[in-house]
């Protein structure tokens, strides 16, 4: 597996979902670590503008060539934006999974949920705990 | 045992090897308790040559094409079978071959499954669709659960003309699953009726079947508007195959859902199985579609080849979640059923129609000149058709065997309302003069 | 120097043809096809058949000509591993040797050209065989009654949890749960999830069995059935299925058994007797029905009496006392689950099976596990100084072996699968059972000569020493085929479903 990337601005979940938190929202995506489990990514399914999911709901799926994971909602929160280019483009995950592989927009219904987030240092042992 | 290669000296080398002295010791894990401690009660084993002796005795209690005359169809079809299409399924590159799942040795079977899946496309006026269901009548159940994960909704109208065993199939499917099935009426013409009162904003789905049970031609068209004003899909299920070389493609009228039966397409009738089902829908329905599907690629040299596809739909990936348990397909029938389309092409395919559709004219025709029956239904028909009896229908059709002539399908069981009636299907089989003695013998009752 | 390819055709390589798909060898006016001359007044459809329901063309079908279709399909059949080519090691698909007498006698006439709604008098000598059938599987499993009218394992599995779930709704209960295993096969939760129930997964040990202790642990009185695959895909004897069985049955739950694995128990033991409620077979692993590229398969379903009511419709009974003698379809079961097949299964599947399990016998039948078991312990005999073994006891029927002493080459289980394929093997089942990281599952089966395995373990060998040798040969694998590696992402990503014909708008 090629190096790992954890980027330490953002924050992460123990489903491997990473959050940028910006003024009044959350971009969500799945970690560099996540797509290289998964492998070359073929599909990724998201909700609607304006579905609303608790902590650790599903809100969607990704799917590689041989298998298929959910993605989590690592804070509560609706939707307000959703990257839909990746309907077309599912590599951007694969590529860039921190910049153009972004999946989701939320609006947090409790910003608190933002704090019991890892940081980069935690999500990387939370990585390396799982890699033996 | 000529299956099994070992000789005592094999197996004592191997014990040896492995490092146990006796057979015994490799099923150590079974626990002694566990163990039968007697042989099965079953037959010796015969040896091939009267086993084979046996099994033609066997075949001989059975009425077939051979010894009948044939108009017997309700979902099961008596078409002539071309021959190169045995020569070739019985090649055991075919027929030995396992499910593609290593696509650099299986290109024989993913190629072919993809011109499978291209006709088929082309016969339904649908996009996509799958490397076969077991057989048309889970097909149709397939569909409404389709159909049900599509619209998220779990009502679902059956029309009246649907295969009883088709109904029944999609009945037992649905039975684990919170969902309402309704039927249509009857119209006195043969064909649905009443639909517009039973579909609502929660029905998911539509089932019609085309030509229906009765053999009658549905209007799809009005029934389409009625479903989809009200956000249900259309699943159009076809038993006679052969159909869709004559019929308005179900895809281009409308219709979200095509599936059926192809054991029309040189497939042997087989008393019942196995035979093929399909189930073709649009692109955009495409996640939903359950069971194997095969896509075209490329290999690190870039040349063209094939592969089974977005298997993550599949259940041994997505597991619970899967779009439906399907594992094993009807692969084989699948190959015959290519292969036959491959022969018959686009012109043959098409004048077989007609000569099934002319058969059947004649027989219609034969039916309402002769005193003693006349057609139950008004609607257009393809190459199925319901004759009313004045005598017993029960009695028609025993006399009828008696003269070698399997007449239909007694109706009694599947629609008592009818009174005596026979479901009488004329293929490319019949001949002028066995549909002659069709008619005489069924009206010889009423004489 | 010419680099000796030929001048024209530069597509051919000897007798290795590049086939086209029949649509690129389709030429108008060209046919195949042989129709009888019409003994009856044409008719034309558009005067008997409403406006706009005549189809106007057939346009993407070929016109090619006969000999251009057994061309087609002869080559493409030369792209195919097969059985009858060599050993197919697949785990738990029991790719044994398919016995052309039973090829023969299902196409006798009276079997193929038979039709399913025949009146019971017309069907006799099938519905004797059916019945015999039912008897010979109850027999080997310790069941007592068999429905023969799945047409594959998943359509049994899916027939068996119905008749659990119509089992506690007659009592009752109304139970939400099914207890799966984690090795099990996908079809187990999907047949599952199919009849409303939430699965859970039970964790096997560290010795690759299932404990009492996990499933008491999640035994309740929610949970209408425990899945279970005996042997497991580990091809392991679940030793504590009794004392599981025990457990399951005093919360009144019922046990399922996926017999996929059945080949390793025939004459040894019997599911019934271990106490296993309903169990489903599959014809085309243990009964040696041919797998055709994908199916047909068959998949009979055994119960318990405490399930009979409950068992698909129609069911075949044989006629007693003054009712005479002869065979009957029964449609008289007012709790029956219903119908699932259309009509009454793959019959023809059901003839092949019945002549193989008459071709072999009681004894056969045991010999049969016997060799199995053989094979597999032998292979892994062979095998384990080469490849790691996670679960270090004898198997019955099929062994998993992993990738793991390969870790360091960077070679991984998919690579050792596709260079085997060099050594011209078909590879055994890769990355499942999913709990054994890197899994390669193999099953043998009893038709293996010892030579076979021989070759088989010293091709598993080499590549093994290659792996270390020379790991970009390994990780570049296959070279010796018509196609390489094929791009399933780019199959995924643009799915590409069915030709298109160029046309002009």
């Amino acid at each position: 597996m090629a190096e790992i990337q954890i980027p330490d601005e953002l924050r992460y979940s123990s489903d491997d979902e990473w959050v940028r938190v910006e003024a009044g929202r959350v971009i969500v995506g799945i970690t560099d670590y996540a797509q290289q489990q998964l492998g070359d990514i073929v599909f990724v399914e998201l909700p609607g503008a304006g579905a609303s999911f608790k902590k650790g709901e599903a809100f969607g799926v990704v799917e590689s060539v041989k298998a298929v994971s959910d993605l989590c909602a690592p804070i509560g929160g609706k939707v307000i934006e959703v990257n839909d280019a990746l309907t077309d483009r599912p590599e951007a995950v694969n590529e860039a999974c921190y910049a153009d592989g972004w999946m989701v927009a939320f609006s947090p219904s409790d910003p608190e949920e933002i704090d019991s987030l890892l940081d980069s240092e935690a999500y990387r042992k939370h990585v390396e705990a799982r890699s033996d | 045992m000529r299956y099994i290669p070992h000789t005592e000296a094999d197996v004592q080398r191997m014990l040896e090897r492995i490092g146990v002295r006796s057979l015994d010791e490799l099923f150590v894990g079974v626990p002694k308790k566990h163990r039968l401690e007697r042989a099965l009660d079953l037959p010796a084993a015969e040896s091939e040559q009267l086993l084979t002796a046996h099994l033609q005795a066997l075949s001989e209690q059975n009425a077939s094409t051979q010894t009948h005359d044939w108009f017997l169809g309700a979902g099961t079809h008596a078409h002539f079978i071309p021959s190169a299409i045995e020569t070739l399924v019985s090649r055991s590159e075919f027929t030995t071959a396992y499910t593609p799942y290593q696509p650099e040795i299986s290109q024989g079977t993913l190629q072919a499954i993809f011109e499978w899946q291209t006709m088929i496309c082309c016969l339904t006026g649908l996009e996509v669709t799958n490397a076969s269901m077991y057989d048309g009548a889970s097909a149709t159940a397939e569909a409404a659960l389709m159909a049900m994960r599509c619209t998220r909704r779990n009502r679902v109208v059956l029309a009246s003309g649907v295969h009883p065993h088709y109904a029944d199939v999609v009945r037992t499917y649905l039975s684990g699953l919170s969902a309402e099935i309704v039927t249509t009426l009857r119209a006195e013409d043969g064909r649905v009726s009443g639909l517009a009162d039973l579909v609502d904003d929660q029905t998911a789905c539509v089932i019609l079947q085309q030509p229906n049970f009765w053999g009658c031609i549905e209007d799809l068209k009005s029934a389409i508007e009625v479903a989809h004003a009200h956000g249900a899909l259309v699943v159009v299920t076809v038993a006679e195959a052969l159909s869709l070389a004559l019929l308005t493609a179900p895809g281009e009228i409308g219709a979200d859902i095509v599936c059926g039966e192809a054991q029309s397409f040189g497939v042997p009738m087989s008393l019942g199985g196995p035979h093929v089902g399909f189930m073709a829908t649009r692109q955009k329905l495409l996640r939903q579609l359950p069971g194997r599907l095969v896509g075209e690629t490329t290999d690190t040299e870039g040349r063209r080849g094939f592969v089974l596809t977005l298997s993550t739909r599949e259940q041994h990936i997505r597991r619970e979640r899967a779009t439906s348990n399907i594992c094993t397909n009807q692969g084989l029938c699948l190959l015959m059923a290519t292969i036959y389309l491959c022969l018959m092409g686009r012109v043959g395919l098409r004048k077989l129609a007609e000569l099934n559709l002319a058969k059947s004219e004649y027989a219609r025709s034969r039916v309402r000149e002769t005193p003693g029956l006349s057609l139950a239904f008004e609607a257009p028909s393809f190459n199925e058709f319901v004759v009313r009896l004045d005598g017993d229908a029960a009695e028609s059709l025993a006399r009828a065997r008696e003269q070698g002539i399997v007449a239909g399908l007694d109706l009694a069981p599947y629609a008592p309302d009818l009174g005596n009636a026979i479901l009488v299907c004329t293929t490319e089989l019949a001949s002028r003069e066995s549909i002659d003695r069709l008619v005489e013998a069924l009206a010889g009752g009423a004489a | 120097m010419s680099d000796r390819r030929t001048k024209v055709g530069n597509t051919a390589n000897g007798f290795a043809y590049e086939e086209p798909l029949i649509f690129e060898h389709s030429t108008d006016g060209r046919d195949g096809f042989s129709l009888p001359e019409l003994d009856v007044p044409p008719v034309d459809p558009t005067e008997l058949l409403p406006e706009g329901a005549v189809r106007e063309d057939l346009r993407d079908l070929p016109e090619v000509s006969e000999v251009d279709v057994v061309r087609h399909f002869t080559r493409l059949s030369t792209w195919n591993a097969a059985v009858d080519l060599g050993i197919y090691p697949l785990g738990s698909c029991t790719m044994k040797y398919n016995p052309k007498l039973n090829e023969k006698v299902a196409s006798l006439p009276g079997f193929a050209a038979a039709h399913p709604l025949a009146p019971d008098e017309l069907m006799q000598g099938f519905l004797q065989l059916c019945h015999g059938l039912e008897q010979q599987l109850a027999e080997v499993s310790g069941m007592d009654r068999v429905t023969l009218q799945p047409a594959a394992g998943a359509q049994g599995e899916l027939a068996g949890i119905m008749m659990i779930r119509a089992y506690h709704e007659h009592r009752g209960e109304k139970r939400s749960q099914v207890l799966v295993p984690d090795s099990a096969h996908g079809t187990n939760p999907a047949s599952a999830a199919l009849n409303g129930y939430s699965v859970t997964s039970i964790p096997t040990g560290e010795d690759g069995l299932l404990h009492p202790e996990a499933v008491e642990a999640a035994m309740t009185e929610e949970v209408a059935s425990l899945m279970i695959t005996n042997p497991s895909t580990l091809g392991l004897f679940e030793e504590h299925i009794a004392r599981i069985c025990e457990i399951v049955h005093a919360k009144g739950g019922l046990v399922y058994g996926d017999g996929a694995n059945l080949n390793a128990l025939l004459g040894i033991t019997r599911p019934g007797d271990l106490g296993i409620d309903v169990m489903h077979f599959n014809l085309h692993k243990t009964f040696s029905t041919p797998h055709g590229g994908g199916g047909p398969g068959a998949g009979p379903v055994g119960v318990k009496n405490i399930l009979a009511p409950y068992l698909p419709t129609p069911v075949i009974r044989k006629l007693g006392g003054d009712e005479g003698e002869g065979y009957v379809l029964d449609y008289e079961l007012p709790r029956s689950i219903g119908r699932l097949h259309g009509n009454n299964g793959n019959a023809g599947m059901l003839i092949r099976a019945y002549t193989y399990i008459r071709s072999l016998g009681p004894e056969g039948l045991k010999r049969c596990a016997e060799m199995a078991v053989l094979n597999a312990n032998y292979l892994l005999a062979r095998l384990r100084e080469h490849y790691h073994v996670p679960f270090d006891r004898p198997v019955l029927h099929e062994c998993v072996l992993s990738d793991k002493f390969l870790h360091e080459t960077g070679v991984t289980t998919l690579d050792v699968a596709k260079r085997l394929i060099d050594y011209g093997y078909h590879p055994p089942t890769v990355y499942f059972p999913l709990v054994v990281a890197g899994a390669i599952m193999i099953e043998p089966t009893e038709s293996e000569s010892v030579e076979s395995l021989d070759r088989f373990a010293e091709a598993l060998i080499a590549i093994a020493e290659e792996a270390h040798e020379d790991p970009e040969l390994v990780r570049t694998a296959p070279h010796h085929t018509r196609r390489t590696r094929l791009d399933e992402t780019r199959a995924a990503r643009h799915p590409v479903l069915r030709w298109q014909p160029e046309r002009s708008a």
